[in-house]
């Protein structure tokens, strides 16, 4: 593999002034993941972003998992693009990869055919009387995180360093596959050299780890996750990744699409207390959304962060970085406020910091 | 003649998702349902791309056509520029159109999704919300979700001022203007209609196998059910 060759595939990324588009999956999971990207955008950046409480979802998992009509979706996804008009952005940052891949493929299906573009129209006005023009730029969270990679480093308290032999931590990335297989030249290095999560590892004093199955899907799967059924599928998919990646030791795995960090945190635990098998050297490996990173590097409390809201244990990586947390309150609620624990379990997420 | 075919051209992910294929498996090499399940997308485009009305039809009421994880790999590898992910989901649709999904254990597992999913989007604006990814059916998701799901006010309001109330944020209450046009939007473009479509042929489904659609019985079987059968030796 060609390091250079992802620079074939760079894509234009707004600078300032987003319109915020939520995602159903990291709001359940990751709430404090969408949360670290305001913070970090406003007040770490200076940008304006707009978080309106007025979008939706886009329909995305209904759409994927086929219950949903393609002309539902379009009308649906031109409403968010009627909000963004509404509230003078033109700049679209959507959380999910789902979004982020659906809104690019109604773009380019109304390129090609225009009478859905004018149909999409017409139906919205019908439903709603709301107009809309298209975004100017549509860029993922997580490639605005990367155009912004050097000044977070510039600010950050800690680099992607073991603090205690100086080595450079090593990730493996996992890029949600909407993000750049259904379009390669809208992700940044494309389908086959994606640079977007790699790009801020380097950036921030890490060192990526190639693993044979880097493009593999996580398993989400849509219905194979959502019917429990189906499920063996998904699991099935995150424990070949496993198995790749683990033999490379990696530090961390890092994420930009809201399912795959649930996955592939919560599959380690499945399989721990399915098969006895535990991946990595402390409880499992640590599984990060690209906010969470940034987070830790620029010094926000990890729990602040949501990182208690992950089945596998941090505290392996926070020690290796040498964050400065505190132990007991990992599960406290609001203003300290004492709301009882998770149950102890094989892949405890209890993991007691070796003092 | 041409039926089915002329209807699945109807669809335009279908137009752009079959060019010509020459069947040769690069799709199936890299599909990660492929390696799981009995399943091969290069056959299945090989198939629809005959235009064979029979065979088609018998897609449309197969247990295969359900498998795809429409995660896309296919896509960027496919040497003719086909999407055979695109290709199911238009078979998909028209199997939910021609009432065929019934037929096949996978394909009634719809009504499942469209219980949830479905009914979230148009009570909630969202695909999923905390209290709906249940424990007991969610067994996966551990004893850190557990506690979360126990405790979702406490544990949602330390990121969020809005937790299931009006105004901006993380899982904040949708306000009913903006579910109200949601739900238009879906009686305008078809998509109320398609619900109603899986909700009466899954009452059929349920019939025919003694059950009633709306019981939890049958509810269970489709979230759970599982002849074996499915899975690659
Ligand atoms: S990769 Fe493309 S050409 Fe090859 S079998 Fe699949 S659909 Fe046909
Ligand atoms: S979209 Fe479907 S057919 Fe294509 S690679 Fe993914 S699972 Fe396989």
């Amino acid at each position: 593999m060609k390091k250079g060759n992802w620079l074939e595939y760079q894509k234009e990324i707004a600078d300032d002034r987003y319109y915020y588009v939520r995602s159903c999956i990291r709001q359940n999971f990751f709430p404090g993941s969408e949360a670290a990207f305001l913070d970090i955008m406003r007040n770490v950046l200076g940008k304006d972003v707009c978080d309106d409480p007025n979008h939706t979802s886009c329909t995305g998992i209904g759409y994927h998992s086929d219950i949903v009509p393609v002309e539902t979706t379009m009308t649906v996804v031109a409403r968010q693009f009627a909000m963004m008009t509404a509230a003078g952005y033109e700049n679209l940052a959507p959380s999910c990869i789902t979004s982020f891949g659906l809104y690019q493929e109604i773009l380019d299906m109304w390129h090609h055919f225009p009478d859905m573009e004018a149909k999409a129209r017409e139906m919205l006005y019908k439903a709603t009387g709301r107009e809309f023009d298209k975004p100017k730029n549509v860029a993922h969270a997580s490639d605005i995180i990367f155009h912004h990679r050097e000044e977070i480093a510039r600010q950050a308290k800690y680099r992607l360093v073991d603090a205690v032999t100086g080595k450079s931590l090593r990730g493996v990335e996992h890029i949600g596959c909407h993000y750049a297989k259904v379009f390669p030249d809208k992700g940044v290095g494309g389908a086959e050299f994606p640079y977007v999560l790699a790009g801020m590892i380097e950036s921030w004093g890490g060192t990526v780890v190639d693993y044979p199955e880097r493009r593999h899907c996580c398993g989400f799967g849509f219905r194979n996750y959502l019917v429990m059924a189906n499920r063996g599928y998904s699991i099935a998919n995150s424990k070949k990744k496993f198995e790749s990646m683990a033999p490379f030791k990696p530090d961390f795995i890092l994420t930009n699409c809201p399912g795959c960090p649930m996955f592939l945190d919560r599959w380690q635990y499945a399989i721990s207390e399915m098969e006895g098998v535990t991946y990595g050297e402390k409880g499992g490996i640590p599984v990060l959304t690209y906010e969470e990173l940034a987070g830790l590097v620029l010094g926000r409390d990890p729990w602040k962060l949501g990182l208690q809201m992950h089945q596998v244990p941090v505290e392996p990586l926070l020690d290796k970085l040498g964050v400065d947390y505190d132990p007991g309150a990992k599960y406290l609620g609001k203003d300290g406020k004492y709301i009882g624990k998770p149950a102890d379990t094989m892949l405890s997420n209890c993991y007691c910091s070796p003092m | 003649m041409g039926k089915y075919y002329e209807r699945l051209k109807e669809d335009v992910r279908f137009i752009e998702a079959l060019n010509s294929c020459m069947n040769c498996g690069v799709c199936t090499a890299v599909c990660p349902a492929a390696e799981f399940y009995n399943y091969d997308p290069r056959q299945i485009v090989s198939t629809v791309q005959t235009r064979n009305e029979e065979a088609i039809e018998s897609l449309l009421k197969s247990e295969t056509i359900w498998y795809c994880g429409e995660c896309m790999s296919c896509k960027p590898r496919c040497p003719r520029g086909n999407t055979p992910g695109g290709v199911i989901q238009a078979l998909r649709t028209l199997s939910q159109k021609e009432g065929f999904f019934i037929e096949s254990e996978k394909g009634r597992q719809q009504l499942a999704v469209k219980r949830t999913i479905g009914e979230n989007i148009l009570n909630t604006g969202y695909c999923i919300i905390p209290k709906t990814v249940a424990p007991d059916m969610h067994p996966e998701q551990g004893a850190v979700w557990e506690w979360i799901w126990e405790h979702d006010q406490d544990i949602f309001e330390c990121f969020t001022e809005n937790y299931r109330q009006a105004g901006a944020g993380a899982m904040r209450r949708i306000n009913e203007d903006c579910l109200d046009e949601v739900r238009r939007i879906f009686d305008v473009t078809g998509g109320t209609a398609f619900f109603e479509q899986i909700e009466r042929q899954s009452e059929e489904a349920a019939r025919q196998m003694g059950m009633d659609s709306h019981s939890d019985q049958y509810i269970g079987e489709l979230f759970t059910a599982n002849n074996g059968e499915h899975f690659r030796e």
